[in-house]
């Protein structure tokens, strides 16, 4: 068998912002046979990307690929000169990026950029370029194949741009493919088509691809081999069977651990016959954005006549993709975005429309958690500040109560006493998260709105934060509205579950996930989960007629 | 100031020798804006050189002026109005633009529009052209001079701040703070301007300049500060009779302004960065 | 075009009008209004009291000022600017014949610098972090740094002092030639030039690198992509609107040189007609310079913004 990539001890460095150079990867090495896909599996940071784009012999600004080889098809594109680069860029190998939507220039059309490497690399006459890229919409399951490509950008969905500029990659039959997260920005109902598409379009011409993502299940539909990456460094290799049925690596495993989160098993053998008072009461509230209407509503409706009820002590989910309204419903809820119309009862009082109309006591009680843990903490604020601030603020607390209540909330959240003194950029990812957390417990509330905190993390990271949140809410009592597009973190935490579609409710499910959907678009939506099984994507059936109606393709 | 140059880098700054020559040359210009009258060799109002124009000598470091006075002393003198006026306007235009234009932002709705509104059209009026109209209209004397000048850059720190202001008004941790139920100062003094207050002094830097070069401008003009004193630009407008001779007294006070304003220029380019390692 | 863009484009020129109704309101106000009576300028301080409150009444002073503002806006708008008070002849004829010669002294240098100056910012940004970008960022700091009169005092220096081959001075009235043209022009054109690209340089370049920066730049550099093709195709049509900008916002720097260009080499244009008003306070003189600066500057300040509006491929 030969190989069309050989990596042999790739190291590529990078300068920090101090101006010190650190290795970021550092000795990688392996194959890729001719008409294989491999995946690179990892998490932030583990240099994917970076070794993905070192095949085109290319090193973002500020990295330099410091030694090694990388040879593609007899080329080492490390010690390439520049010029010699640039035409194997396209022709031998081509890029498919994460957000296509960024990688198309709005200035141009559709097409025009499609067949962009024939005309760099002058490979055929512009018409019959147009005729190829028309069949590769087609393959692609592009709507509109004919008339797509004389389209800007900014006309056509996310999803489709990500289905063009894997045309674009394909247009001149490359060897190789490299696919830079292509699904991760898009919603999973989305993402199953665009999925199929590159997954047929792949096999059929027999191209060799290198597949980067941080999410396995993606990857077990696709690859034929795994690469998993961790610091810049390879800890296993293996196909996708034996990766995912015996993985053989210690952090493989953990990786497939975090993947499906331990259920939630209730903290307390409950009595559900006693019917308590809700904790939280939402009644037909309608917001939104934009203009006020003759109808005293806004023009832009985020939620439309939405109403739930959560008891003391127990937790919902709400599920939905991207536009549903799910965050939207949070903001209302904290007061932070007033409602045109509906009541919210917390806690046996009627809420103020807005934050500032509210009571100091009626504040506490209800905490929110934001998705981006980085924008939710000032930068210019040490973390112990910013943690005592609400103590002084709601409990009139002196510096020396601050000082020790401080210690509890981190200790808590698990984190150690001395984070107090630092600032936020100084903090990981999951650590800032847990910071954000502690403020919200600093208050001593009753409920704690999640607004998709676990989604910006790690897999293994988002785990180890859920297993906290089951851990506070024993020890704490608390309540929790957990807001999230995963279903496999709320199937973590919720014991019920709403699921939202264009700003309506349009399930109730008070027994959590395991009673199984009911309405067709929390079917569509459900069967639209990949799962660790390589042949899930290819056995799927999913109604058309739902797909038509639901799936924003 | 070696020493605070060390301390500096002992607590994880970074500084650069451009920045170094930028940080001397306003600090030299500094001191001697404030210790002037100590330092000066020749009494300014006083003709001490037979010859007008004089050439550089080893009397008259950078020669003498049109009556016969040495440029060096009023050289020195004149730093105390360029430095003294500019520092006092921008120091009102950037208090004021910025806190209005924190304001704007945290606030946001009709005020901001008004704001906005009314300020970008002051801003539409060429900064020359607006003190010369204030000149025409109320005469010219310091205390206009620095008020003129304060107006005339006020709309700009207020667009800068309310830029960078809105942008922070967008994060998460002023929302959280907003669903905490904190007032609009809190907003402003503990979540906008600790975040805003790098970038608000850099820029506070670059309008001393631009407010530096149009009152040399005016005083090039007669408009500015007035005789008997004089500013750099005033000594350059009382000197241009020298220029077909070349004579230093023309050249001079140039090179101050210049020397001041790329000085200005090179600091907040160059700016001791703390040195932020997220490697570790 | 449709209709969105049309509405676009609308407001801009809504937000024109207002803007120009504030801008005379101050040039109004801080005229006329603001402390320094204009009747004791013309009369001296030793009038009378009678004689100051006769022409007082003659100028209509003790009107409301919002009705002499809305009369002098009227006046301004249906061409009658008023009456010189230092030569008692019509503002409109002493500012004509001026208005000629600055308008060529700004066209010349528009065509001198604009041209000049986009070449060195684009390349700049182009071989960004080269000797040559050095040099060009180096010098344009240098230029924006220091005052117009400085540049000017050293072109005077360098060409009519020591290397002789320009007059210090310009006349405008006296050219038959095309030596003679360029000979008078220089000084004044290479000065103002000077001052405006220097600025123009340092947007444009600006605005090329923020286009170079963008995912769609890096995309089309992995399909192959030349330097010249990423710059030309994919980073000037987008960098459009802010270069329109740049030009424009340095153009309006032409506005304040020209003031200071025109008074150190003696060049009859209306700027230099204004400062001598200053001097005299022939305010019906200093308002209408006034305001036909701030027309020129509104007026290159909102075609840029529409241009931008325009060539923005997102709204088409």
């Amino acid at each position: 068998m030969t190989n069309l990539v050989e990596i042999r001890d790739l190291k590529i460095e990078a300068k920090s912002d101090a101006g010190r150079i650190i290795e970021i990867i550092r000795g990688v090495s392996f194959d890729i046979a001719e008409g294989e896909i491999v995946a690179l599996i990892g998490e932030s940071g583990s240099g994917k990307t970076t070794i993905a784009l070192s095949l085109m012999g290319y090193a973002r600004s500020g990295c330099r690929i410091s030694g090694g080889s990388v040879t593609l098809a007899g080329k080492d594109m490390v010690t390439l000169s520049e010029r010699a680069r640039a035409k194997v860029r396209g022709t031998e190998v081509s890029y498919v990026p994460q957000s296509a939507a960024a990688a198309f220039n709005p200035a141009q059309t559709i097409m025009e950029q499609v067949i962009e490497i024939t005309r760099i690399h002058d490979l055929m006459p512009p018409a019959q370029a147009e005729a190829r890229a028309v069949d590769l919409f087609k393959a692609l399951s592009l709507p509109n194949a004919e008339t797509i490509g004389s389209r800007y950008p900014h006309q056509v969905s996310g999803g489709q741009l990500q289905r063009l500029s894997a045309a674009m990659a394909l247009i001149a039959d490359p060897k190789l493919v490299i696919f830079d997260e292509p699904t991760t920005a898009l919603d999973v109902t989305t993402q199953i088509e665009v999925l199929r598409a590159f997954k047929s379009v792949m096999k059929k011409s027999a191209i060799a691809g290198i597949y980067v993502s941080h999410d396995l299940a993606v990857v077990a539909q696709i690859a034929d081999r795994i690469v998993v990456l961790k610091g810049g460094e390879i800890q296993e290799i293996g196909t996708t069977e034996q990766i995912l049925k015996a993985p053989a690596h210690a952090y493989t495993r953990e990786l497939l651990a975090a993947f499906e989160p331990k259920h939630y098993a209730r903290p307390l053998a409950e009595t559900v016959a006693s019917p308590k008072p809700p904790l939280l009461e939402v009644l037909d509230i309608t917001a939104g954005y934009g203009p006020i209407q003759v109808d005293g509503l806004p023009l832009m409706k985020a939620l439309k006549s939405v109403s739930f009820r959560l008891e003391a002590g127990r937790n919902l989910g709400v599920i939905g993709e991207s536009g549903c309204g799910k965050s939207t419903l949070a903001r209302v809820i904290a007061g932070i975005l007033p409602q045109a119309k509906g009541d919210i009862i917390f806690d046996g009082r009627q809420m103020a429309q807005t934050a500032a109309a509210r009571q100091k006591e009626e504040l506490r009680k209800l905490q929110m958690v934001f998705q981006f843990a980085d924008t939710a903490l000032n930068p210019s604020k040490s973390i112990g500040d910013i943690l005592g601030r609400p103590l002084s603020f709601y409990h009139g607390m002196n510096a020396r109560a601050r000082e020790a209540r401080i210690g509890q909330l981190l200790d808590m959240v698990r984190l150690p006493s001395t984070v107090r003194h630092r600032r936020a950029a100084e903090l990981s990812g999951g650590q800032k998260q847990r910071v954000n957390l502690a403020r919200a417990l600093a208050a001593d509330p009753k409920l704690i709105l999640c607004d998709e905190i676990t989604s910006a993390l790690d897999t293994v990271v988002a785990a180890a934060i859920l297993d906290l949140l089951k851990e506070l809410q024993r020890e704490l009592g608390l309540s929790y509205m957990f807001i999230s597009h995963d279903l496999s973190t709320v199937r973590a935490i919720c014991d019920e579950v709403i699921v939202m579609y264009q700003g309506e409710k349009v399930e109730d499910m008070p027994t959590g996930l395991d009673q199984g959907p009911q309405h067709p678009y929390s079917k569509l939506l459900f069967s639209s989960v990949p799962k660790l099984d390589p042949g899930w994507l290819d056995g799927l059936e999913q109604d058309p007629e739902l797909v038509r109606a639901f799936a924003k393709r | 100031m070696v020493r605070s140059f060390f301390s500096l880098r002992a607590a994880g700054y970074r500084f650069n020798l451009v920045g170094l020559i930028g940080f001397c040359l306003v600090a030299g210009w500094a001191i001697v804006a404030l210790s002037a009258p100590l330092i000066i060799p020749y009494p300014i109002g006083e003709i001490v050189d037979y010859d007008y124009f004089g050439p550089i000598s080893g009397q008259f470091w950078l020669g003498s002026d049109y009556l016969g006075r040495d440029i060096l002393s009023r050289i020195l003198m004149g730093a105390r109005y360029t430095v003294g006026i500019s520092l006092l306007a921008v120091m009102i235009s950037c208090s004021v633009g910025v806190t209005l234009g924190m304001t704007a932002a945290v606030i946001g709705g009709w005020l901001d529009t008004l704001l906005s509104r009314f300020l970008d059209a002051l801003n539409s009026i060429p900064s020359k052209l607006f003190g010369l109209v204030v000149v025409a209209g109320i005469g010219s004397s310091i205390p206009v001079l620095v008020c003129t000048l304060a107006v005339i850059y006020t709309p700009g720190a207020y667009r800068f701040a309310r830029a960078l202001s809105v942008n922070i008004n967008t994060m998460d941790f002023v929302t959280v703070s907003r669903a905490r139920g904190e007032g609009t100062f809190f907003l402003i003094r503990s979540e906008i301007l600790p975040n805003i207050i790098g970038p608000v002094l850099a820029d506070l830097g670059l309008r001393f300049v631009f407010i530096v070069l149009l009152l040399s401008g005016l005083s090039f003009l007669g408009l500015g500060v007035q005789p008997p004193n004089a500013d750099w630009g005033a000594l350059v407008r009382e000197n241009i009779g020298g220029l077909p001779f070349g004579a230093p007294a023309v050249m001079f006070p140039s090179i101050a302004i210049a020397s001041l304003t790329i000085g200005v220029n090179l600091l907040i380019d160059n700016l001791p960065q703390k040195i932020r390692d997220r490697s570790q | 075009m449709n209709r969105h863009v049309l509405n676009l484009v609308l407001a801009r020129l809504m937000i024109a009008v207002i803007t120009l109704l504030i801008v005379s309101f101050t040039v109004f106000a801080a005229t006329v209004l603001l402390p320094g009576d204009v009747v004791e300028v013309l009369l001296g301080q030793a009038a009378t009291p009678e004689a100051v409150a006769g022409l007082r009444a003659a100028m209509h002073l003790d009107d409301p000022a919002i009705w002499r503002f809305i009369q002098w806006l009227g006046g301004i708008f249906t061409g009658d600017f008023g009456i010189s008070y230092a030569n008692n002849m019509p503002v409109a004829d002493l500012i004509g014949p001026r208005l000629a010669n600055s308008l060529k002294l700004a066209g010349i240098t528009t065509l001198v610098s604009v041209p000049v100056a986009l070449t060195l910012g684009i390349t700049a940004a182009m071989w960004r972090g080269s000797w040559f970008d050095r040099s060009v960022t180096i010098l344009s700091i240098g230029i924006v740094s220091v005052p117009e009169f400085m540049v000017a005092t050293s072109a005077v220096l360098v060409f009519a002092v020591y290397l002789k081959w320009l007059p210090a001075l310009s006349f405008a009235n006296e050219i038959h030639t095309f030596g003679q043209l360029l000979r008078v022009y220089a000084m004044p054109v290479i000065t103002l030039s000077f001052v405006i690209s220097a600025q123009m340089i340092r947007m444009t370049r600006a605005a090329v690198i923020d286009t170079l920066n963008t995912p769609y730049v890096e995309m089309a550099l992995l399909k192959g992509a030349s330097r010249k093709r990423l710059v030309l195709k994919h980073a000037l049509p987008n960098a459009l609107g802010p270069i329109v900008n740049a030009v424009a916002l340095s153009l309006s720097y032409l506005l304040g040189g020209v003031i200071i260009v025109e008074t150190i080499f003696n060049y009859p244009g209306v700027a230099k007609l204004m400062v001598d008003a200053v001097s005299t306070r022939d305010l019906p003189l200093i308002q209408t310079c006034a305001m036909l600066f701030c027309i020129v500057y509104l007026f290159l300040i909102t075609t840029a913004d529409i241009i931008a509006i325009l060539s923005n491929p997102r709204l088409r």
